[in-house]
C-alpha cells in the first residue's frame, strides 16, 4: 500500500512520543484500542486549569503506519487548544490532512476516540462529569 | 553500495539463475518448434530439449523421466494431482486427509472436493508445525484414497516428517501425494526412498522461470494414474494437455541440474547465513522463532517481535522485501493461518517477518536485514504502549480492551 508523504513524515519522525505522569491531575489518559484489532493508542494531555488550555501532549501507538500518524498529528494540533477546542477536532480532520485512505479511516476514528478519552479522564478526575462519546462506532 | 530494498522473500519467488536464462534462450528465439510435432526438426528439436529436461529433473528427485508430468506451476500440480486422484479413485474412496498448515493451492482444492461431496480431513500441527503421526494413523479410514502433506511449510519452512506419512499413508492402502513446492531443489528430495506416490513442484521457487512446474507421478508400485482437468490433445500422457512450454521446461530442468550440484553447499551457506540473522534478531527481547527449528529448510527464518504491530513493522524495514504473517489488504486485519495453526495469538502472529534467503543472498546484505530490523523494532517499541506496560510488569491479558 502506499503512504502519503505526511504519514511517511509523521512514522518516521514522530512528534511528541512519550509519556506524562498519569498520576497527576492536570494530566488526562486515554488508552483505546486493542492489541487483537491491531492498534493501541495512548494519548495523554496537560491542562493547564486556570485557562482550560492543553499545555503538553503526548502518545504512544501500537500500530500500523496510519495509526502512529494520526496520534502524532492529533498531539501536534493539541497543544496550545483549550479543551473545547480540542473536543471539538472530528477525525475526518485528520483523513484530510494525513490523505488517509478509506481502510485506513479506522485509525483517524481512534485518534478522536483517543481525545475525548483523554478529556474525559482529566474530567473525572478535576470533579466534572463525564462526557457520552458522541461517536460509536463498529 | 548495497542496493536496496534487499530481497529476501524468496520463498515467494527466487530470481532467476543467469545460467538458467542462458539454457532457455535458444528456445525462445530460433529453436521454436512445437515439442509435439512429429514429422519436422522443429518438432524434433523442441521434444529433445523437452526429454533432456524430464532427464535433468528425474535426476534431482531419483524418478524415471516418464513419471513427470509438466504444468504451468505448483498450483495447477496440486489441483491436478488432488482433484485427478480423486476422481480416479471414486471406486475405491472419496477420503482425503491433508493438514490445516498446507497452501491455499491444496486448502482450497480439499474445499473443492467437500463442495463435490467427498470427505477431507484436516489434521491440526502442534507449536513446531508437524503433524502428529498417531492422528494421522487414526484419520485413515478404508475409504481414505490420499494423504496430501507438504514437504516444507512456505511459511516457517518446517518439514514434516514425510517418510513416516508416507508408511502410514501406504499401511492403509492410501496413496501419498505431497506439495514439494517450497523442498524441491533446497533440500534432498527422493521420491523412492520417501515412498511418494505424486508431488508438486515449480521452477520458479528454485532459480527458474515462473510459469513451469511439474508434477509427479508414479508409474511404478503402484502405477498411479490422474484423471485430466483440462480436455485437449492428450499431452503429457494424457494427463495433461496443451502445448508444452518449451523454453519453460528447459529452464525448469536447467535449474533443477544446478539444484543437484550445489545444493548441498548452497545449503550449508545459507543455513549458516540464517542462523547468523536469526541469532542476531533474538537478541531483541521478546522476540521468537515460529516453527521448527530442528526440521527446518536451510534458508527460511519466521520470527515474531512481540509488542509491535506488523503492518508499522513492514513499514518499518522498508528497506528489506520481506513477507509478514499479516495480510492487511483492509480495514479488517487477517493474520497468517499458518501461525495461527501454530498456536500464535493474533498480534504475535501479525508481527512476524519471514525470511527467506537465496543463492544469490550476501553476508553484507544479512548484516544490513540484521541492524534494519533491530533498529525499525525498537523504534517501535519505543512508541508503543504495549511494550512500555510489558515493560512494568503489566499483564496485557488482564487488561479490559475498549474495542473500536
Amino acid at each position: 500500500m502506499a503512504y502519503s508523504d505526511k504519514v511517511i513524515d509523521h512514522y518516521s519522525n514522530p512528534r511528541n512520543v512519550g509519556t506524562l505522569d498519569k498520576n497527576k491531575k492536570s494530566v488526562g489518559t486515554g488508552l483505546v484500542g486493542a492489541p487483537e484489532c491491531g492498534d493501541v493508542m495512548r494519548l495523554q494531555i496537560e491542562v493547564d486549569e486556570a485557562t482550560n488550555t492543553i499545555t503538553d501532549a503526548k502518545f504512544k501507538t501500537f500500530g500500523c503506519g496510519s495509526a502512529i500518524a494520526s496520534s502524532s498529528l492529533a498531539t501536534e494540533w493539541l497543544k496550545g487548544k483549550t479543551v473545547d477546542e480540542a473536543l471539538a477536532i472530528d477525525n475526518m480532520e485528520i483523513v484530510e490532512e494525513l490523505a488517509l485512505p478509506p481502510v485506513k479511516i479506522h485509525c483517524s476514528v481512534l485518534a478522536e476516540d483517543a481525545i475525548k478519552s483523554a478529556i474525559n479522564d482529566y474530567r473525572v478526575k478535576n470533579g466534572m462529569p463525564e462526557l457520552e462519546m458522541a461517536k460509536s462506532h463498529h | 553500495m548495497l542496493k536496496l530494498p534487499i530481497y529476501l522473500d524468496n520463498n515467494a519467488t527466487t530470481p532467476l539463475d543467469p545460467r538458467v536464462l542462458e539454457a532457455m534462450m535458444p528456445y525462445l528465439t530460433e529453436v521454436f518448434g512445437n515439442a509435439a510435432s512429429r514429422n519436422h526438426p522443429f518438432g524434433w528439436a523442441a521434444e529433445e530439449a523437452v526429454d533432456y529436461a524430464r532427464d535433468q529433473i528425474a535426476g534431482l528427485i531419483n524418478c524415471d523421466p516418464k513419471e513427470i508430468i509438466f504444468t504451468s506451476g505448483a498450483t495447477e500440480s496440486d489441483n491436478l494431482a488432488i482433484k485427478g486422484i480423486y476422481e480416479m479413485y471414486a471406486q475405491k474412496g472419496n477420503h482425503i486427509i491433508t493438514t490445516t498448515t498446507e497452501h491455499k493451492a491444496v486448502l482450497d482444492t480439499c474445499k473443492h472436493i467437500e463442495k463435490i461431496g467427498g470427505k477431507v480431513t484436516y489434521l491440526p500441527v502442534n507449536s513446531e508445525g508437524l503433524i502428529d503421526l498417531a492422528e494421522l494413523e487414526a484419520a485413515m479410514t478404508p475409504q481414505t484414497i490420499l494423504v496430501s502433506i507438504m514437504y516444507g511449510n512456505n511459511e516457517t519452512g518446517t518439514i514434516q516428517l514425510i517418510r513416516e506419512i508416507a508408511a502410514i499413508a501406504h499401511k492403509h492402502g492410501a496413496l501419498f501425494m505431497t506439495d514439494g513446492t517450497q523442498a524441491v531443489g533446497k533440500i534432498p528430495v527422493d521420491v523412492q526412498a520417501d515412498g511418494i506416490d505424486l508431488m508438486a513442484f515449480t521452477a520458479h521457487k528454485m532459480y527458474g522461470p515462473k510459469g513451469v512446474g511439474a508434477m509427479y507421478v508414479r508409474r511404478k508400485n503402484p502405477r498411479v494414474k490422474v484423471t485430466a482437468q483440462m480436455d485437449g490433445g492428450g499431452h503429457e500422457r494424457g494427463m495433461r494437455s496443451g502445448t508444452l512450454n518449451v523454453p519453460g521446461i528447459v529452464g525448469l530442468g536447467k535449474a533443477c541440474e544446478l539444484a543437484k550440484q550445489e545444493m548441498a553447499a548452497d545449503a550449508a551457506r545459507l543455513g549458516a547465513m540464517r542462523d547468523r540473522l536469526e541469532k542476531e534478531l533474538l537478541t531483541l527481547e521478546e522476540s521468537y522463532v515460529n516453527g521448527s527449528v530442528e526440521r527446518r529448510l536451510p534458508h527460511v527464518a519466521n520470527i515474531s517481535f512481540k509488542y509491535v504491530e506488523g503492518e508499522g513493522l513492514m513499514m518499518g524495514v522498508k528497506d528489506l522485501a520481506v513477507s509478514s504473517g499479516s495480510a492487511c489488504t483492509s480495514a479488517s486485519l487477517e493474520p497468517s493461518y499458518v501461525l495461527k495453526a501454530l498456536g500464535l495469538s493474533d498480534d504475535l502472529a501479525h508481527s512476524s517477518l519471514r525470511f527467506g534467503l537465496s543463492r544469490f543472498t550476501t553476508d553484507e546484505q544479512i548484516d544490513y536485514a540484521i541492524n534494519h530490523v533491530k533498529e525499525a523494532v525498537t523504534k517501535l517499541r519505543e512508541m508503543s504502549p504495549l511494550w512500555e506496560m510489558f515493560q512494568e510488569g503489566i499483564d496485557l491479558d488482564k487488561i479490559e480492551w475498549a474495542e473500536h
